[in-house]
């Protein structure tokens, strides 16, 4: 199994995600999906948070996050699947949707913030 | 399941290994098993996070028009429930990976153990002060 051997860095990739999700993502749902849609905060304006997301160190940051949370996410769940569900039959259908799908939001993610303006 | 294949075949004449069935559903058995799929199962709540994230950049970028709509869009019951449920399984996915923190980072000080209470307390004092940060930044107009 030729696959073993990115194992140490899927799992590396894992680990810095599980970091940074547990650190920044409950404020950031709380604050966007929930405190401010339902008026408990008062939201920054357009003009603010636009000027805010279009400071280098701001895009750098988002995208380390979509990038790390996603493969966090694709690592973690390719394993439930297997413990979980026990379906190993599914190996490398499991691995390239995992990490498949989290390839394809970093590149979105890229995408978005390199274009943005 | 290679390594069942292996040693049938080395063993061509052995009686088949006895191997009681695991459920699917194993994990529903015990509330410690079932702590445990929810706890990965949380990484399907921070990938729709990013999803949510990535809605929020491109409307920033598309003008106010489009982020008036994505603001619209989060008002939405299913989505507003959607990210209760989602916030609920971030909130338990940080609360698992602090307190498996000292178990990962295993910090010496002055050559002893620094006590795995006092990495899980930093850990939690720094989650605080971290979202205190992004939330100044958030609210800030």
């Amino acid at each position: 199994m030729a696959k073993q051997s990115n194992e140490p860095v899927l799992w590396a990739l894992f680990s810095a995600g599980g970091v940074f999700a547990a650190f920044v993502i409950p404020v950031h749902l709380f604050l966007l999906g929930l405190a401010f849609p339902l008026g408990w905060i008062p939201a920054a304006g357009y003009e603010s948070l636009h000027a805010l997301a279009r400071l280098p160190l701001t895009r750098l940051y988002l995208f380390a996050l979509c990038f790390l949370a996603l493969f966090h996410w694709a690592h973690r769940f390719r394993y439930t699947l297997y413990d979980g569900l026990q379906i190993k039959h599914l190996n490398e259908l499991i691995f390239v949707c995992c990490y498949g799908g989290a390839i394809l939001g970093t590149v979105v993610a890229g995408y978005l913030l390199w274009s943005f303006r | 399941m290679s390594d069942t294949r292996l040693s049938t075949r080395y063993t061509e004449y052995h009686p088949r290994w006895y191997r009681s069935r695991v459920s699917t559903w194993w994990w529903l058995t015990r509330w410690p098993y079932l702590k445990f799929i929810l706890r990965e199962i949380s990484s399907v709540f921070v990938a729709w996070f990013v999803v949510v994230l990535l809605l929020q950049i491109r409307a920033l970028s598309r003008g106010p028009d489009a982020y008036a709509r994505f603001q619209h869009w989060l008002q939405n019951p299913l989505v507003l429930w959607l990210n209760l449920i989602t916030l609920f399984f971030v909130v338990f996915h940080a609360i698992t990976w602090f307190n498996l923190a000292p178990s990962a980072m295993a910090v010496r000080f002055r050559g002893k153990r620094v006590p795995d209470l006092f990495i899980v307390g930093a850990n939690f004092a720094a989650w605080v002060a971290v979202s205190l940060v992004v939330a100044w930044f958030l609210v800030r107009r």
